[in-house]
């Protein structure tokens, strides 16, 4: 996706605008930036999501999208938090100045976690074969809850630390993050094309490791009651794929 | 009593005060209900307040909404009130969150400003409020709270049979401030 130029600092919403704390920007994507931050207590780091005005927008529709954006987005994170699915607590929102402010989940993302990977180790297999199941375990969750997350990538997936736990690098909680283009669905298609999705980003971001997908697919398989009809709607969206691919 | 500048809001110096077994409830509410312009305070049953953070969240979205004329009650101290709540029915929120004839514990709150300091809040409070002042912590608030009725107006969902159904988990914390923040969207 081409990112349309951002305005950067500057476009800092109220309070933050006037804020003595500190700010540091970590990402910015084509809609959003994200910040590393406190919030309600020095002692609360937060990542605040900031969706500036799109000045090349119409105002009243660049108005109505950040809103929807913001609170489809708090709104599955409120419902993941509910059906126990592990994801960043919604710690504040402004939806109509454009902002989202979470728990900072600590730990790096999977995919630095993957990529940085110690292969020469003895299990160095087992360990990543463990770390597939659980992100399988992770996904099978979210769609039991009636959640699809729509853009599943292991950069949108944090490797959070477990107290008392080895500090080797592939272990640790799964945690889902960006729920930017989640929806709440009950389609069996949506929930195929999720993992559809998740299996194309790991395999091209990660060619080495992408031979032990299916031990997502067994994560998936042991959490989902649903999870035979969505492995079967998946066969045939690789199929789609596979077509479209010679096609183009 | 204790005095909390929240980050990104260095401007509002909030004052918090926790009381414990308060023997003249009917008489605070019966100031605010007068309007009695002594008593610019958010005066919240702390049975319902989940957590410290949770008052924090609720200040923060009161002073946010404060910044864009957005506040949909009398005034600050009421909209701290509000914001606690997850619900848009203001009146059924204050009967919720804000201090009844039978509240036991009261959860004073004030956005402090030139014409008020912090020690002149003690003073007020230390003297109107009929309690014993308890530090404002998790710890303190959990001995006071009533935790069905906070699962049931919450929504929370039910907690398993154990003892951890009598406190609120992490995820209930989270839940409550979540659904604070989308109240009215
Ligand atoms: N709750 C969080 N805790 C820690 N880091 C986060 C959190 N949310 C996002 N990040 C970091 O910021 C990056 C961008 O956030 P994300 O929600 O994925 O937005 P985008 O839509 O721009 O990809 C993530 O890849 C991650 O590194
Ligand atoms: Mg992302």
């Amino acid at each position: 996706m081409a990112a349309d130029p951002l305005p950067t600092s500057h476009a800092l919403p109220s309070p933050f605008s006037t804020s003595t704390t500190p700010l540091t920007l970590i990402a910015q994507g084509a809609e959003a930036l994200l910040y590393h931050t406190t919030f309600l207590s020095p002692t609360t780091p937060c990542a605040l999501k900031i969706r500036p005005a799109k000045p090349w927008r119409h105002p009243t529709l660049d108005k109505r999208l950040t809103r929807q954006r913001i609170l489809a987005e708090a709104r599955v994170l409120v419902k993941c938090l509910r059906e126990g699915v592990a994801v960043p607590a919604v710690l504040g929102l402004d939806w109509e100045t454009g902002w989202m402010a979470m728990q900072w989940i600590d730990g790096g993302s999977v995919k630095e976690a993957v990529r940085g990977r110690d292969v020469s180790v003895n299990g160095a297999d087992g360990v990543l074969k463990g770390l597939m199941r659980r992100i399988g375990r992770a996904v099978g969750g979210l769609h039991a809850a009636g959640v699809v997350h729509g853009d599943l990538t292991t950069s949108n997936m944090m490797l959070r630390p477990i107290a008392g736990e080895t500090a080797d690098r592939l272990r640790g909680e799964i945690v889902l993050i960006d729920f930017g283009l989640a929806t709440q669905t009950v389609q069996e298609e949506d929930r195929a094309v999720d993992l559809y999705v998740l299996e194309r980003a790991f395999g091209s971001t990660h060619p080495r490791e992408e031979g032990t997908f299916p031990e997502v697919l067994e994560g998936y398989r042991e959490v989902f009651k649903g999870a035979k009809g969505t492995l079967r709607r998946l066969e045939e969206v690789r199929m789609r794929g596979r077509k479209k691919s010679m096609v183009g | 009593m204790e005095s909390i500048v929240v980050p990104h809001l260095p401007a509002h110096t909030l004052h918090v005060g926790l009381f414990k077994d308060v023997e003249n409830p009917t008489f605070l509410r019966q100031q605010l209900l007068e309007g009695n312009t002594d008593y610019q305070y958010a005066f919240a049953d702390a049975s319902m307040v989940a957590s410290r953070q949770a008052v924090l969240a609720a200040c923060s979205r009161a002073i946010d909404d404060s910044i864009f004329g957005r506040m949909k009650t009398r005034n600050l101290h009421s909209e701290i009130v509000f914001a606690l709540s997850a619900i848009n029915n203001i009146s059924e929120s204050f009967r919720r969150m804000g201090i009844q004839d039978t509240t036991k514990h009261v959860l004073a709150m004030k956005v402090l400003n030139e014409s008020v300091t912090a020690s002149q809040v003690d003073a007020f409070l230390g003297e109107h409020v009929h309690g014993t002042v308890v530090a404002f912590t998790d710890e303190e608030l959990s001995s006071m709270q009533d935790v069905p009725r906070i699962r049931k107006i919450y929504k929370l969902p039910p907690a398993g049979k154990d003892k951890s159904a009598k406190t609120l988990s992490k995820t209930d914390e989270a839940i409550v401030i979540g659904s604070m923040a989308l109240r009215g969207s």
